[in-house]
């Protein structure tokens, strides 16, 4: 990285006097732009009228062909971040956000041009795949870097930036509409220039984050704070090098608990505006069920920042505890509130069990962190991340399939949920023993203590000890 | 620091401005559940 020396990990230790309140905000400048990728339905209705302008035309691009460059994203964050996680740990977070912001910045470009010549696999190769490894590195990026910076609240830290990355999305759907209106015109949709300009502002905003972030110094601690020198039950002191993690059983129980924490909350978070509509006929009306997806989003964001927040008291496996044993109840009590026709009772538990769906999210850094200690946990967060994309599969075809086989099989509308959200629930108990499984990682998977520079140079062993 | 303390707010702002203005139209829009 001879060329571009500012990207060097040396050159981005923090000098004295450094505030670490300073890496939240530069955390979130790269995870409020990625978290466009939530939004990026909005552009779904206008692509599929790119050359009729008006209503679609032979040869404008169908949804489902559409549909295909969000799964592709998220299909490449899970990829890119298991793959390139151990770059991202040793080339410290400034190359990172850098090549984060080149990838998501240039899959806009590209799919820019992909509009312009309406060519579809510019598109797919561009946001799907470029966009995806934005998405990937920029997601990783600052996780460890917050775990340093706050060893006394690694939940907290990392779940302000987990936030970002549900919120961004409330400013990237707004943003891309008013975009669209002042580019559009009566012969054309205007979508090229919008993606040019988002990648602009996305690549100045996650260049903004890249300047700020800062590595602590080695041995730096926060005012106060006495680091434990004994491991505790479930918060190691000790390493994991990334690839003997995975032969830990450990990560595999946490992998699941994530999984299915995950399937839990996703199959219903994209079925939530139809769900409430079906189950509550001629009560909850189009215009409402917006509203009702608008709140959700607002309780995934802040669960994020909240539940992890929590973990740093109540501890990382006793919060999971509550998403599983919590998650059970609501989801159970989801098919009585339709039977008794209580809305509110609905709302509630489906907010509730969003914001569970959030802390998901943002809690696992941390518990990775305590199990594996903080040397690789950027990459092994990176390699926990095909979770999501398992979930993001499983959860609405679950949802989807088991509504339409009752329908068919002559159930009504409004009970057709009924039984998806018990096997949600059963869900969660297989979520709740995989997490109850969780013990401390056995000590001959420890990496061996290295004397100097601990960031740099790390001796993985195996079986050592 | 003094210094710091401007650090703290242009960065603080430079991403809670752009969050809070995204969440109150998440907000005003989930307002329409309840009318």
């Amino acid at each position: 990285m001879a060329l571009l020396p500012f990207l060097d990990q040396k050159r981005i230790v923090a000098p004295s006097g450094y505030s670490r309140w300073l890496i939240p905000p530069a955390a979130l400048c790269v995870h409020l732009c990625i978290g466009q990728a939530y939004a990026f339905s909005v552009f779904n209705l206008p692509m599929t009228k790119l050359i009729g302008i008006t209503k679609s035309a032979p040869g404008d691009w169908k949804l489902t062909e559409l549909g295909w460059i969000f799964s592709l994203a998220i299909f490449f964050l899970g990829v890119s971040a298991a793959l390139l996680g151990r770059w991202v740990e040793e080339g410290g977070p400034r190359r990172a956000m850098f090549t984060a912001a080149l990838c998501w910045a240039g899959g806009f470009f590209l799919s820019a041009i992909g509009v312009y010549l309406h060519n579809i696999w510019l598109i797919y190769i561009g946001y799907g795949v470029l966009g995806g490894f934005g998405l990937g590195i920029g997601y990783i990026s600052p996780v460890s870097t917050l775990i340093k910076w706050f060893p006394d609240r690694p939940g907290m830290a990392t779940g302000m930036a987990i936030m970002g990355f549900g919120g961004g999305a409330f400013i990237a759907a707004p943003l891309s509409v008013w975009l669209m209106s002042k580019f559009s015109s009566p012969t054309h949709a205007g979508v090229a220039e919008t993606f040019i300009v988002m990648g602009i502002i996305y690549f100045c905003f996650m260049m903004v984050g890249a300047a700020i972030v800062r590595v602590p110094r080695p041995g730096w601690a926060p005012a106060g704070y006495v680091a434990p020198t004994q491991s505790t039950k479930l918060v190691t002191r000790e390493n994991v090098f990334v690839y003997h993690a995975l032969k830990t059983p450990q990560f595999w129980l946490i992998w699941w608990v994530l999984c299915l924490n995950v399937t839990a909350g996703i199959g219903v978070l994209g079925q939530a505006s139809a769900m409430s509509q079906e189950m509550f006929p001629g009560r909850v009306t189009v215009t409402a069920a917006a509203g009702f997806v608008g709140l959700m989003s607002l309780f995934n964001m802040g669960g994020r920042f909240f539940w992890a927040s929590v973990s740093d008291y109540a501890g990382r496996k006793n919060t999971y505890f509550v998403f599983f044993i919590l998650g059970i109840v609501l989801y159970a009590a989801v098919p009585h509130a339709g039977q008794i026709g209580s809305v509110a009772l609905f709302v509630v538990c489906f907010c509730v069990i969003i914001s569970m769906y959030g802390g998901g999210f943002s809690t696992v850094p941390a518990y990775l962190r305590d199990m594996f200690g903080t040397r690789y946990v950027g990459a092994i967060h990176g390699l926990l991340l095909t979770a999501w994309s398992m979930a993001g599969i499983f959860g609405p075809v679950l949802v989807n399939y088991i509504r339409e086989y009752n329908v068919t099989h002559g159930v009504a509308k409004a009970q057709a949920y009924n039984v998806t959200m018990y096997v949600m629930a059963v869900l969660l108990v297989v979520g709740l023993l995989c997490n109850a499984f969780v013990r401390a990682v056995d000590a001959r998977y420890h990496m061996k203590a290295v004397a100097a520079d601990d960031e740099v140079e790390a001796a993985p062993v195996f079986g050592g000890r | 620091m003094p210094g710091n303390a401007v650090k703290l707010v242009l960065a603080w702002g430079f991403v809670g401005i752009p969050l809070a203005w995204g969440v109150v139209e998440t907000a005003l829009n989930a307002l329409k559940l309840f009318h």
